[in-house]
């Protein structure tokens, strides 16, 4: 999965879709994470960490069977994700279909493995957007950072995003490697004619929760990174709309993940789980029900994942007399039971949260990390299958 | 309120990457954009839906909102709209 879908979940789906939470709850969004193969190692990847021992991928007619049932659910946003979803041969096809059903369609892609003529061929076949995203400003630390030779590549294809009449969409997941670049990475983006860019703040799940050390912003590191960003937001006003996500860790209040769980987000992954966030994989007691085995209407109405952590009832304190639980639902029940091992927890990002110290623990860690000398730092684990392997003891 | 964006010639066109379409499951007239969508209340999707479906001035879009709506007064509604939803980046002047 790319930079981007990190900073989905919470922040700018949540964000524009929740207008509508006066419905009854409807999979508005549906991601499709078409596949786990990626030829980016991004050592933030919110794919589980066990993604080697994920085989075999729904077919093309599977696919499209997924989509048809929840656009008929009311579903209008497709994120066509992964892995890079540019691995699949029926990209095209999929995109094809999906926007004839009505969907808007959405590449969340590195760019590796496009083309000039993919691009053009994906822009006929209907696709409404694409969002590129680009791991750091400069080649060098973006090729370390994705663990290959991405970059001049990358600029080329947003270019060619661009020439093909879409709105350029840049995505960074920023981070305590390539945060101190703000303004390289902005004038980067100026330079590409981007029309929007997310700076996206890592979020610990997946890969980068076992690469938190490394990756947690410095608090001065931030506070310089967020002047900028908001010197950029002035500067370009009109031109091209700088979207900065702040990193729920130096919050006092949780995010609203997911604009509540099971209430507008559906995650299929590649081998047909359901799940109603991206990283809820990684909790306890989930029963993974598989879009093969039943309808995702079933999925969504009545299996126990998505019933779940919905309403409030599930909650413990200090969540359930909170005034504000309607407003953050708690906060991200991944994050909660990460950090304190229970997923009816208040997310410990909140201060009112009995769990508070665990995240500033978590940053009091990373102080360290960062204060030993290069050489003793713990290196980065990059995603890949040998690490998945590894590190999932398949 | 700064200076208006569209006069009677200007030519309103659905921003880059917007698309209005009609929801069945929403019971309404919807813009959908890059992750995000919004629900349009009836006088926004008829508006809207003349933009996406062909080019025209703005005078030409209220004489056709005129006759299909019994010639209703709806000239200063329809300015505000478009300041609206330019304000919004839904649509911009060609």
């Amino acid at each position: 999965m790319t930079g981007s879908d990190q900073n989905k979940a919470p922040g700018s789906i949540g964000g524009s879709i929740g207008s509508v939470r006066d419905q009854v709850r409807q999979p508005l969004w549906l991601l499709a994470e078409l596949t786990y193969a990626c030829p980016l190692q991004c050592p933030y990847c919110s794919n589980p960490m066990d993604f080697a021992n994920v085989k075999k991928e729904l077919t093309t007619e599977e696919w499209l069977d997924v989509f048809r049932q929840a656009r008929a659910m009311g579903a209008t946003q497709l994120g066509l994700s992964g892995g890079e979803p540019l691995t699949r041969p029926d990209l095209v096809e999929l995109v094809r279909e999906a926007r004839k059903m009505g969907f808007y369609t959405n590449l969340i892609t590195s760019g590796v493995g496009m083309d000039a003529s993919k691009v053009a061929e994906l822009k006929e076949a209907g696709l409404d957007h694409i969002q590129v995203s680009f791991q750091a400003s400069s080649e060098d630390l973006n090729n370390l950072i994705a663990g290959t030779d991405a970059f001049q590549h990358k600029i080329e294809m947003a270019k060619a995003v661009k020439a093909n009449g879409y709105p350029m969409v840049l995505c960074f997941v920023t981070h305590r490697q390539n945060i101190d670049h703000m303004e390289e990475i902005l004038d980067l983006a100026i330079n590409l004619d981007a029309d929007y860019v997310e700076l996206a703040t890592t979020q610990y799940y997946g890969w980068a929760m076992h690469n938190r050390d490394q990756l947690l912003p410095m608090k001065d590191q931030l506070e310089r990174a967020e002047a900028i960003a908001h010197r950029y937001q002035e500067e370009q006003k009109g031109n091209m709309k700088i979207y900065y996500v702040v990193p729920d860790y130096y919050e006092e209040r949780p995010k609203a993940c997911m604009n509540g769980w099971g209430n507008v987000f559906l995650t299929v992954t590649p081998d047909g789980t359901a799940l109603p966030c991206h990283a809820a994989r990684e909790l306890p007691g989930m029963s993974l029900p598989n879009v093969k085995d039943m309808s995702v209407k079933e999925i969504w109405e009545g299996s126990d994942d998505f019933n779940k952590y919905r309403g409030f009832e599930w909650m413990s304190e200090p969540c359930r007399s909170c005034d504000e639980k309607e407003k953050d639902f708690g906060g991200c029940r991944c994050q909660a039971f990460k950090m304190t091992g229970d997923a009816t927890n208040a997310d410990p990002v909140c201060s009112k949260s009995p769990h508070h110290h665990l995240v500033e623990e978590a940053l009091e860690s990373g102080r360290l990390e960062a204060a030993k000398e290069k050489v003793d730092q713990k290196p980065l684990v990059f995603r890949n299958p040998k690490n998945s392997k590894k590190i999932s003891g398949l | 309120m700064t200076e208006r964006v569209f006069n009677a010639d200007s030519v309103p066109a659905l921003a880059l990457g917007y698309r209005f379409q009609w929801e069945p499951a929403q019971n309404c007239n919807v813009l959908l954009y890059p992750e995000g969508m919004v629900k349009l209340n009836g006088a926004a999707g008829e508006i809207l839906k003349r933009i996406s479906e062909k080019k025209q001035t703005v005078a030409e879009l209220i004489a056709e909102l005129k006759a299909a709506f019994d010639g209703a007064d709806l000239d200063d509604d329809v300015y505000q709209f478009l300041e609206e939803a330019y304000n919004n980046d839904w649509i911009r002047p060609e």
